[in-house]
């Protein structure tokens, strides 16, 4: 049966995923924060914690962005095999819904031309990554992606001899170097595995986790709670000024890749985690 | 480290001498905003001898990039951006009797020398706290560079706008003795 979708209805969902993302922060990151807050030992660091929750509290009631940088817009689009789409193109409807949340949510627009430099004005066009799975619904997540976390993130072809250990190298490495940039405390996603763009799309996917949901593979999970330990014995603490709470979560996803290769990817995530989605 | 300090723009020599990595500061009076481009016109002007549009004798520069202003509100969220980018033009304001720099992330060597040199310091703003550091800011005025929209250059009334010092008068860098403290390897 297939089961038709307006492309108004999907502007008006994506208008207001990307107002509610940007003023609520999600409840799996407030819940991080007070755990943190136990957790750090530097006073500097707590005070940092402090004021990241009393700042989602006023942006939650104010209505106002948590972040000045509203991000690029990045959205995930699954879209059931028995869905027909009626009134115009999907991107189009997607990007629509961006300029309009952007313009009526009072949020920045951080897209320019690259060498120009040049604003397109409308914080478009968004990043879409569109799947095809079964049934007959759509799934949209929302998950505006900051400068300032997104340029410390890399990509990196390792020699597969290096194995696990060269992962965990260089993941902590690439949260060493980064320091206070990403604004920690930091959600960490890794994707192994794939081809090289493949990687990067599953660490960007990773960082949309839950905080506190391990990887249902118990040695993945193992393996995401150790980097998570080593990460937070650098000393860089929240905002960088010292302390043992530098990430609050890593997530890994792994797939298969070719027998030469072993690509990895690290997204790293500032605290401003945001995501929301809605299913039409 | 970490005492609470209240200090009221201009600021003097002074003022800035007493200050240690790690003190939070609670700053009153006014700021002036500034990001790469104004910073790259008020060079130019530097080096071709003229005239700033702004006195920035003992005045603090907030790095920011805000949200636009809802109605009747003077400014939308309003969180730090990222300094580096600022490393080049730094130094001449410093030199010039700049006091005191808001951002967030590393200074370079040669910012952290002008600072010994000339004795300013660098503040470091909570990176995301946006909502909370606008409720800070109870009026904003642009007064140069008005073509620049969200990067011209604007006075803010701030009342207890918090920061932390990041780079004292005396070379200290928090970043480094904060890790150094706190690494466990
Ligand atoms: S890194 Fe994140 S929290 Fe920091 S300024 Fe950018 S978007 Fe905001």
């Amino acid at each position: 049966m297939i089961r038709e979708i307006s492309n108004k209805e999907i502007i008006k969902v994506v208008r207001d995923l990307c107002i509610d993302a940007n003023y609520n922060l999600g409840d799996d990151v407030l819940r991080a924060f007070d755990r943190a807050i136990e957790a750090e030992e530097s006073a500097t660091g707590r005070e940092v914690l402090n004021e990241l929750i009393e700042n989602a509290r006023i942006a939650r009631e104010e209505k106002a962005p948590i972040c000045q940088d509203c991000g690029l817009a990045v959205v995930f689009i699954e879209v059931g095999q028995d869905v027909h789409i009626t009134g115009g193109d999907l991107k189009e409807a997607v990007n629509e819904g961006v300029r309009q949340g952007y313009k009526d949510g009072y949020l920045r627009k951080s897209a320019c031309h690259p060498f120009t430099r040049k604003n397109t004005g409308d914080n478009t066009p968004a990043i879409i990554h569109i799947q095809i799975v079964p049934g007959d619904r759509m799934k949209i997540v929302f998950a505006p992606k900051g400068g300032g976390a997104e340029n410390m993130s890399r990509v990196n072809m390792l020699t597969p001899a290096v194995g696990i250990e060269g992962v965990k190298d260089f993941v902590a490495n690439r949260v060493k170097e980064s320091g206070s940039n990403p604004c920690p405390p930091t959600v960490i996603g890794i994707g192994v595995g794939g081809t090289f763009e493949r990687s990067a799309i599953l660490a960007k996917k990773a960082i949309l986790r839950e905080i506190g949901n391990r990887n249902p593979d118990p040695e993945l999970a193992k393996i995401e709670e150790e980097i998570l330990t080593r990460i937070n014995r650098l000393g860089i603490g929240p905002m960088g000024y010292g302390g043992n709470i530098t990430s609050l979560d890593v997530f890994l996803e792994i797939e298969p890749c070719h027998i030469a290769s072993l690509p990895v990817a690290v997204n790293i995530q500032c605290h401003a985690a945001r995501h929301k989605e809605a299913v039409i | 480290m970490s005492k609470q300090i209240r200090l009221t723009t201009p600021l003097s020599s002074e003022d800035v001498e007493k200050l240690n990595i790690g003190d939070k500061v609670l700053l009153n009076g006014v700021l002036l905003t500034g990001r790469d481009a104004a910073h790259k016109r008020l060079s130019e002007l530097i080096e071709e001898g003229k005239e700033l549009p702004v006195d920035i004798k003992g005045q603090v520069i907030y790095f920011v990039g805000p949200t636009p202003a809802k109605p009747g509100k003077p400014i939308g969220s309003a969180g730090p951006t990222t300094s580096y980018r600022m490393d080049p033009y730094s130094p001449k304001l410093i030199e010039l009797g700049l006091k005191g720099m808001i951002g967030k992330g590393n200074r370079s060597q040669v910012v952290i020398d002008a600072m010994k040199r000339f004795k300013a310091v660098y503040f470091g703003a909570t990176g995301g706290a946006g909502a909370l550091i606008a409720k800070r800011v109870k009026k904003a005025e642009i007064v140069a560079y008005a073509d620049l929209g969200p990067e011209a250059i604007r006075i803010l009334e701030v009342e207890d706008f918090p920061v932390t010092v990041v780079n004292d008068t005396k070379g200290n860098d928090l970043y480094q003795e904060g890790i150094k403290r706190y690494a466990k390897v």
